[in-house]
């Protein structure tokens, strides 16, 4: 168990990196709370696995520090490091049962038969595998694979951390949710740290206390799943997460208010900075409709279950808005309100206005 | 009542025919004269399992046999476990790898009597770069032309450089489809190097590794061209190996009859330990 700190970590696939372009990861500083579930949310090539892997130690980091209670580990191989990794395809010991599937981590590192045992029990009854453990390995459905290799990192009570790195990728939709769950209860019953990479937001958001959301090899945004949705730091957040995502509409910014196609909207507060491209942001949630406001011409409306989304546009930009009643017809005139404590401006893809006191 | 059209059989019908010419009529023909005695003249007298017997119980054969297992055990024993060294310390990316690749077929590219004079050439004491080398500069005392010791061992070593390459490529291919996950489970696990061999790379090599035994026991069994342009089985009949005796046999003496015997019997042998090999080789999967 320990508080993994990643600082100053830039990391390059190039023998001489010279721009920042050349970097899959620049300039990383994050902590992870010891026992903490974490999801790092982003798009495929946004540097989530190379990440993983330098946590990991499967890669040594071009720069910068990894540390496990103060402790330096960056230069160390990956089993001194009592860290577990599930991948995204299932490992598995062909020729091995799966109880042996399990011990072996345990035998590699020299634990007596008794406490083998002991272990193997206890983890197989955790994952519900206590009746397969003398069969061979290579036989096992996808999903009871992918439960054999995360019992392999859950197996050692030592384990410092175990990372998770897409692991449901070949699982079929329906035992998804099951696996998730069982993930969600092994989290509170083994209480180690777990980092669960994923490019997908229900899985990001269902388990994880905290998510990580990268893009292009940067922390945009650390945050509980509300935080995300309610607050995102950057356009990429709110576009990424949430569905339909953040309408991101160009404006120009005055003092606490945006100026978007000759319109004023309220924001929730003062903006600050200076040039750069800017941006109003608000979510289709929470845009309404009334009788006066911004005038907009309905495009499209469709109807996808609990809710309906708006296509709208306004003078040349188009947005959308997401009601579950009053719904206008297509090609209707309407009047669209933007809440304004929902209302933010972004310059550069970056937050820029302040939330009033409350 | 189920109705079966029967007529998909006549597409089977020109491979069929195609086998019966380049297989089954000639192997009936080696059947015929097994159980029969010719002295010419398309004059057959019935032999019943006569030839049969008397090969079996012959010195002659006994010895060619027992010099034939000896051969293919040592290169199975050899080539197995080089070409899976050899593949194992092959680079998985970059330049290296189409060089090596390159470098590991040429051996089978050359054909099986070029091989033959060229190590022939080769191994003369005297006129042979390596016999001169091995006689005159080290001073080891070898000549394959006279000594039993100094043939075997050149036989097998050019048999290993013309075929591990075989064995080689077959297990690259096995190695090279292991996914990286693997190999990072591995290091996670804290697997050994042997531990990695032996429950990664071993298993998903197993396949292909199944074939490479096969082929090469099959080639090796029925080996002829090679040791033949190389000692001619001699000296005297040390290298004489099945195949060799056989075209003896067939060619030399004419004795069709024991000739076409021994043939059957070579070729049982040959399935039925093949058989074994696979059935034993197999034998985990079908759990």
């Amino acid at each position: 168990m320990a508080l993994i700190k990643l600082s100053n970590l830039r990391h390059s696939y190039m023998p001489a990196p010279k721009g920042p372009e050349d970097y899959a990861l620049k300039e990383i500083d994050v902590t992870w709370r010891d026992g903490g579930a974490y999801a790092l949310l982003g798009p495929s090539g946004c540097g989530k696995s190379t990440l993983l892997n330098i946590i990991s130690g499967l890669l040594t980091p071009s720069e910068g520090q990894i540390l496990f209670d103060d402790r330096d580990v960056t230069a160390l191989p990956p089993d001194q490091r009592n860290i577990a990794q599930v991948f995204q395809f299932p490992v598995i010991y062909d020729t091995m049962t799966v109880g042996e599937n399990l011990a072996f981590p345990l035998k590699n590192r020299g634990v007596d038969a008794a406490t083998i045992k002991r272990r193997v029990d206890e983890i197989a009854e955790m994952l519900d595998v206590t009746d397969m453990l003398g069969t061979r390995a290579s036989g096992l459905s996808p999903d009871n694979k992918q439960k054999i290799s995360m019992g392999r990192g859950l197996v050692r009570d030592d384990v410092n951390a175990v990372m998770f790195d897409e692991p449901l990728t070949v699982i079929d939709p329906h035992l998804k949710w099951k696996l998730r769950s069982k993930l969600k209860e092994l989290h509170q019953r083994v209480k180690a740290t777990m980092i669960y990479v994923t490019h997908d937001q229900t899985e990001a958001l269902t388990f994880a206390d905290e998510v990580v959301v990268m893009q292009e090899g940067e922390v945009v945004q650390i945050g509980t799943p509300v935080e995300l949705f309610e607050r995102p730091q950057h356009t990429f957040v709110g576009h990424f997460i949430g569905s339909p995502g953040m309408n991101v509409l160009p404006c120009e910014a005055k003092g606490d208010r945006a100026i978007f196609e000759g319109h004023e909207v309220m924001l929730e507060g003062p903006t600050h900075g200076d040039g750069g491209r800017t941006d109003l942001g608000i979510r289709p949630e929470y845009v309404g409709f009334g009788d006066t406001g911004i005038p907009a011409h309905v495009t499209k409306v469709a109807d996808i279950g609990r809710h309906y989304v708006i296509s709208a546009m306004v003078g040349n930009t188009a947005l959308k808005a997401v009601t579950e009643h009053s719904v206008p017809e297509p090609g209707s005139q309407v009047f669209l309100q933007f809440k304004p404590e929902q209302s933010r401006v972004y310059r550069d893809g970056w937050i820029a206005t302040q939330e009033r006191a409350q | 009542m189920r109705t079966e059209n029967q007529k998909a059989w006549f597409f089977v019908l020109p491979v069929l025919a195609l086998v019966a010419f380049n297989a089954l009529v000639p192997m009936m023909t080696v059947v015929n004269y097994s159980v029969q005695e010719t002295f010419g003249n398309n004059q057959f007298f019935w032999e019943g399992l006569g030839w049969f017997e008397q090969i079996l119980r012959s010195d002659r054969f006994q010895a060619a046999l027992g010099r034939q297992f000896l051969f293919t055990a040592l290169i199975l024993l050899i080539e197995v476990p080089l070409g899976i060294i050899v593949a194992l310390s092959m680079p998985r990316k970059g330049f290296w790898v189409p060089v090596c690749l390159v470098l590991m077929a040429l051996p089978m590219l050359i054909p099986w009597n070029v091989v033959g004079s060229m190590w022939n050439i080769f191994t003369l004491p005297k006129i042979g770069l390596l016999g001169y080398f091995l006689n005159d500069v080290l001073g080891i005392n070898y000549d394959m032309t006279q000594q039993p010791l100094s043939a075997w061992i050149t036989v097998i070593v050019m048999d290993v450089w013309h075929w591990t390459s075989l064995v080689v490529l077959l297990c690259y291919a096995g190695l090279v489809s292991i996914p990286d996950a693997y190999y990072q489970a591995a290091k996670i696990d804290g697997a050994s190097p042997w531990s990695v061999f032996r429950y990664i790379q071993l298993p998903k090599m197993k396949t292909v590794l199944t074939i490479a035994v096969l082929l090469r026991f099959m080639d090796s069994f029925n080996i002829y061209t090679e040791p033949f342009v190389l000692t001619g089985g001699g000296p005297g009949n040390s290298t004489t190996l099945l195949s060799i005796d056989l075209v003896k046999i067939a060619l030399g003496q004419f004795d069709l009859g024991p000739a076409a015997a021994m043939s059957l019997i070579y070729f049982a042998i040959t399935l039925l330990v093949s058989w074994v090999f696979y059935t034993l080789m197999t034998k985990d999967d079908a759990q």
